[in-house]
């Protein structure tokens, strides 16, 4: 088993601050992001209805596996669109 | 399948692990011997298991540790400690088995090695030792210095000294496209960065391993002895090429350089490298036929050193911030020697307050060769006015200032020079002149040509080059009437200065 020492600079990951946390959702855009699990659309589906009765506008985003984190182009679009993600993470 | 952040690639992640509890580990200390005598011995060599018996009877009459490189029941009579890891072989520099070493305070006295009665007689003061041995018998090479082991040794007694990241290959991956596959070659093959090459390496050097020597841009990565000398066996350098690479890497990191800004043109040009000093020589440069061509180890190696540096610990590359249109081979490396023996000029590092003699690098922007003829000139004042034509049609006839340049003259052209007294000063004192025009000869639209000097600077006296934006050096073969121009790149604070660095050990 050949082992090789990285001739690369390795960079150590940035540490990224979260946005304040809104004290409503009135009126904001949210988005709902799903990992592409079984059934979790039905889950999101009810979110969508709820987060609708507090006065929020959900947009629906879906990532292509739950195995690898979103793609950038992704990531971007969700950002520039929305004041707050909820991302389902459950079986 | 590249592997460029290996943070979010999760085929690389398999592939990718960091070896934790190998890099944790504290370096191995030397054994300390106990007070005695000691032998090493191993199972597998005729002359060990000839002196049993010698051996069996120092042990009766003093204090005698047998450590056993192979079979660690080897010699049953004596209690032998097992070296089958080679720790105390390898730190205490056996290289022959039997060796009889005697340890006072912990501290090794004396060693004798292979069989002979009289040496050994005499080494412990035991008379009639194993009379029905021969008188002498040669020993055997140490497991510890066998060939086939040297590189495992010394990853095993001196690896933990290195903190850089260890890559596991997958087992039918082959190691030479392993290094395509993850970006890390800059088009041609790479030396695959074992462990044991790159320890090999940092003996070129007295430099710590974790000294930083640059922070490369454009990812302003402060970057170690260690990563440099990586990306050194990677280029195919030889362990005393590495002094030169790092004072190549300074050099290119300096503010003056300004490599961040030549590697994100869309010019030509990219480092180029001239070496001076004794040490060019020593190291095996080449500063005569075919200086700028293929051939020569050290001239291939450490200029590719640099760009692989720049490429994988700066981060900087073609597709990415290298936005050059057309580039130049030069930019897959160059680093040459300076023919400094039968110069007509002092050394290029003098010109940068390095004196002659002393090693030095000296950082170019440029690229090229294009080249300069001349067969016939035999005096000087016909062969400056060759110089002079050819330097003025460098990057464009009607432009000037903008770009610096480098001059190197062929030797045949230098001896010219030489034997009618002209040394670097004199040739660019008569060169000035020739390199000054009138403007209005220069203007945009003259000659048909778009391109040129701005209305405003009619009718003024211009030199071709700034100050300071020529460099004149002296190279190449011994027979042929030729020079070379290195195109430059843009001089001064916007552009990039010659730096030079001394080179150290």
């Amino acid at each position: 088993m050949t082992v090789l020492l990285d001739p690369t600079a390795g960079k150590a990951a940035a540490s990224i601050e979260t946005v304040p946390r809104p004290s409503s959702l009135d009126g904001l855009t949210v988005g709902l992001l799903d990992i592409s699990k079984p059934r979790g659309a039905e889950f999101l589906n009810q979110l969508e209805m709820r987060l609708g009765a507090q006065g929020a506008t959900v947009q629906r985003y879906m990532k292509p596996t739950f195995a690898k984190p979103a793609p950038v182009d992704l990531r971007h679009e969700i950002a520039s669109n929305c004041d707050a993600v909820i991302e389902a993470l459950a079986d | 399948m590249p592997c460029g952040d290996a943070s979010t690639d999760s085929t690389c992640r398999a592939v990718v692990r960091s070896l934790a509890d190998v890099t944790a580990t504290l370096p191995t200390p030397v054994p300390t011997l106990p007070d005695g005598f000691v032998a090493v011995v191993k199972q597998d060599c005729p002359t060990c298991e000839l002196v049993v018996p010698a051996l069996e009877q120092i042990a009766a009459g003093a204090k005698l540790t047998v450590y056993v490189q192979d079979d660690p029941s080897f010699p049953a009579s004596l209690n032998p400690i097992d070296d089958t890891k080679l720790e105390v072989s390898w730190h205490h520099e056996i290289e022959t088995v039997p060796t009889l070493l005697q340890v006072r305070g912990g501290k090794e006295v004396d060693r004798t090695v292979g069989w002979s009665r009289e040496q050994w007689e005499a080494f412990t003061d035991v008379t009639a030792l194993a009379p029905d041995l021969p008188q002498m018998r040669p020993g055997c090479g140490s497991l510890s210095v066998d060939p086939n082991l040297t590189d495992e040794l010394t990853v095993r007694f001196t690896g933990s000294t290195l903190t850089s990241r260890r890559i596991e290959l997958a087992a039918m991956e082959d190691e030479m496209e392993a290094a395509f596959d993850r970006g890390w070659s800059d088009g041609l093959p790479v030396v695959p960065p074992t462990e044991a090459r790159v320890l090999r390496m940092m003996e070129g050097t007295t430099r710590d391993g974790q000294d930083i020597v640059a922070t490369v841009p454009p990812d302003l990565n402060d970057v170690t002895v260690e990563q440099i000398a990586i990306n050194a066996v990677m280029a195919g350098c030889k362990p005393e090429y590495l002094p030169v690479v790092l004072a190549a890497v300074e050099a290119a990191c300096s503010d003056e350089f300004n490599i961040h800004g030549l590697l994100a043109t869309t010019y030509y040009s990219g480092p180029i490298i001239v070496v001076n000093g004794p040490i060019a020589a020593r190291i095996g440069m080449n500063s005569k036929g075919n200086l700028l061509g293929q051939g020569n180890r050290a001239n291939s190696t450490i200029g590719r050193a640099l760009q692989l540096v720049v490429r994988n610990l700066g981060g900087g590359r073609p597709g990415g911030v290298d936005m050059s249109l057309i580039g130049a081979p030069s930019k897959m490396g160059m680093a040459f020697a300076e023919r400094e023996e039968d110069s007509p000029f002092t050394p290029l590092a003098a010109d940068f307050g390095i004196e002659s003699g002393e090693d030095a690098v000296v950082l170019f922007a440029g690229h090229g060769p294009s080249a300069v003829v001349d067969q016939i000139s035999r005096t000087p004042e016909s062969l400056v006015r060759t110089f002079a034509a050819n330097l003025l049609a460098e990057a464009h006839p009607k432009l000037v200032i903008g770009m610096d340049a480098m001059l190197i003259v062929g030797p045949e052209h230098g001896r010219i020079l030489r034997e009618a007294g002209w040394d670097k000063a004199r040739l660019r004192a008569e060169l000035a002149p020739l390199l000054t025009r009138n403007s209005d000869d220069l203007l945009r639209g003259v000659g048909g040509m778009e391109e040129g000097l701005p209305a405003a600077f009619a009718g003024v006296e211009v030199p071709k080059f700034r100050e300071g934006g020529l460099q004149i050096v002296h190279g190449g073969g011994d027979a042929g009437l030729f020079s070379a121009i290195l195109g430059g790149w843009v001089g001064g604070a916007k552009g990039s200065d010659p730096v030079a660095r001394r080179v150290t050990l």
